[in-house]
């Protein structure tokens, strides 16, 4: 069976969801189930983590998806680790999707504080989950630390761009000895299946099947989709010529 | 980096009022049509003259569609509630459009920690986690002790603590953020020189030049949010609106790590105050035209509104790039406990209840978000 496994946890599923920008609790659920994920990512900041009751959390059933903190706001290391370790105190949670994020517009990912964030939340017995900017030798500086993916992005949260980052994502899952999640700018499933086509282990989705006139739906397309993306990276595609060559050759006469 | 001031003065944004409403006359439907086609979301001041031009009002519809989808895109379907917390009227200052006016005659009041907690915890109550303490110029009681205290005893149940006080110094900015504020609200109140003159006549507010570079203490501060606005109707707000936008993308450009929200504040009755003094009142159509034309300038940036406005064209105004919300507001000190009858700083227009507000925002298609920040980011000690 083709599994995605990260930190020895294994999945059937290679589309994780994020929960923000949805309409209402009961979209989020549905769009949830549509996907067909098993890894949901939650920003610690939306939720009051300490109640059972909080609208977001409530509405994901923990015995069917793994639950995902994020460390969405953070603007350094410090603050980073400050909220996953409260978090993981309120729960008992250990896995953590790592964002550092000092710009408040494009919300790139600060790749100093992520790694320093990262290699402290690694020896404190977190599975750290980090999201970068599409940097092959940051992706291996973090490897180093021990984290149990990296997450690189396709192009800046929320814009729907697909991806722009495609020449470094390439080098980033040839060189990856842990899995590769392409994270943000993914708008729609067609480039979720490019990713996957590329040999990316997972995609993460949010804001396309958030911000979709019916999340539902756009969910199951994006499932369809990293799926058909990764049958086709494990079938061989063959790589992309300039020049035509013709299913019927025309020297196919030719026997010796 | 030049300053604020300079770059006001030498766009004649401080003042030349004549040269801007020429230029602004001058906008032709087709330039509006152009700089509709342009991508959406990042500013020029010339693509921010031409949407807010009196040209730019035949495009309302087609700005507020782009405005829309803009922030479905940026924000989500989602709309942030806060309350605002009055500790104090007592007032060094005198700005002629404010019930808290020191010449105005009437009770003063100004609320204990104790008593200041009390009330929030009634804010707390109706579900709100983020919080907006505001207060008039009394420095001497609202001191900075006062603050960082309250601050801190707030972290616990609070997500998110705002400021919406007298200009300070970048030291006592940073004292606040260390306690646990994180974001500052300090409106220029008109960015035309002689009008900023001729309403504050005295006390420390008094300089024009000194509140305009507070936003630069905001930011040195390490503060997150900074809410900008000018008080609309004491001067062409147009002009002000171009003046805020020319704010802002300095403070963007000078200071990465802040997030820029803007208020859109129209001028409110108050006690003791004619409402002939605003002269340059805007209506509805143009209120619209102002909130649409700054998103379509700043994608990622908060907008932000009071219940300063009726129910109805708050309602209507979710859908075109609103983000935050005020909800259930008293505007006096001691307003919720109902301990107190203090005068209000402005009259509250939309009186509905947090919860019936939450309603509203659900039945238009969006999250009622009650929550988006952590205390984990409040403060930078651990408690």
């Amino acid at each position: 069976m083709d599994k995605l496994v990260i930190a020895g946890r294994e999945f059937d599923c290679r589309l994780l969801v994020g929960t923000g920008k949805f309409a209402s609790c009961e979209l989020m659920a549905e769009a949830i189930e549509f996907s067909g994920t098993e890894i949901v990512t939650v920003a610690l900041r939306r939720v009051d983590i300490e109640n059972e009751n909080d609208d977001i959390l409530s509405a994901i059933d923990r015995s069917r998806y793994l639950l995902l903190p994020n460390t969405s706001g953070a603007r350094d290391a410090d603050e980073a680790i400050r909220l996953a370790r409260l978090a993981r105190a309120a729960t008992g949670i250990e896995w953590l999707k790592l964002e550092v994020t000092p710009d408040p517009y494009y919300l790139l990912p600060d790749p100093v504080e992520t790694l320093r964030a990262a290699e402290i939340l690694v020896k404190d017995g977190f599975v750290v989950l980090p999201y970068i900017n599409a940097d092959p030798i940051l992706a291996k500086r973090l490897e180093d630390v021990g984290t149990a993916t990296v997450m690189p992005l396709a192009s800046p949260i929320g814009s729907n761009q697909g991806l722009q980052t495609r020449a470094a994502l390439e080098i980033i899952i040839e060189q990856a000895n842990v899995p590769v999640v392409v994270d943000a700018g993914l708008g729609l499933p067609s480039h979720a299946a490019d990713a996957m086509e590329m040999g990316a282990d997972a995609v993460l989705v949010n804001t396309a099947i958030a911000t979709a006139a019916d999340p539902a739906q756009m969910a199951k397309a994006f499932k369809l989709a990293v799926e058909a993306g990764r049958i086709a990276f494990k079938s061989g595609p063959r790589a992309v010529g300039k020049t035509a060559s013709a299913s019927s050759p025309l020297t196919g006469f030719l026997r010796d | 980096m030049t300053e604020i001031a300079t770059i006001l003065q030498e766009k004649g944004l401080d003042g030349n009022a004549e040269l801007w409403r020429r230029r602004l006359e001058k906008v032709t439907n087709s330039d509006v049509e152009g700089a509709l086609s342009e991508p959406a979301g990042s500013y020029s001041l010339r693509r921010l003259m031409t949407l807010i031009s009196p040209a730019g009002e035949n495009y309302l519809e087609q700005m507020a569609q782009a405005a829309h989808q803009l922030t479905v895109q940026r924000f989500g379907r989602t709309i942030r509630l806060y309350a605002p917390l009055y500790l104090s009227n007592y007032c060094s200052n005198s700005c002629r459009y404010c019930g808290f006016n020191k010449e105005n005659e009437f009770k003063r009041t100004r609320l204990t920690i104790d008593e200041a907690i009390e009330e929030a915890n009634i804010i707390a109550a109706k579900g709100f986690r983020d919080i907006l303490l505001v207060s008039s110029e009394d420095r001497k009681f609202v001191s900075t002790d006062y603050l960082a205290g309250l601050a801190k005893k707030l972290r616990p149940t609070f997500g998110s603590i705002s400021i919406e006080i007298y200009q300070m110094s970048s030291a006592e900015y940073a004292r606040l953020f260390a306690s646990g504020v994180e974001g500052v609200t300090l409106y220029q109140e008109t960015y035309d020189r002689r009008a900023y003159e001729s309403y504050h006549p005295s006390g420390s507010k008094s300089d024009y030049d000194c509140r305009l570079r507070t936003p630069d203490n905001i930011a040195s501060a390490q503060m997150r949010e900074i809410g900008l606005g000018a008080l609309l109707g004491l001067a062409d707000w147009r002009i002000e609106a171009l003046a805020l936008a020319e704010h802002a993308h300095y403070l963007i450009k000078a200071y990465w790590q802040s997030h820029i929200s803007f208020s859109f504040p129209r001028l409110r009755p108050a006690h003791h105050v004619e409402s002939s003094l605003f002269t340059h009142s805007l209506g509805d159509k143009n209120l619209v035209q102002m909130i649409t034309a700054l998103r379509l300038c700043f994608a990622d940036a908060g907008l932000v509104l009071s219940t300063r406005e009726q129910a109805t064209l708050r309602d209507n105004l979710m859908k075109l790039g609103i983000t935050k919300i005020s909800a259930g507001s008293k505007t006096n000190p001691g307003g919720y406990s109902g301990h107190s009858n203090a005068i209000e700083q402005f009259k509250v227009d939309d009186k509905r209840s947090p919860i019936e507000v939450a309603a509203v925002i659900s039945n238009q298609g969006f999250e009622p978000v009650w929550k988006d920040w952590d205390r984990a980011f409040l403060g930078n000690q651990d408690d």
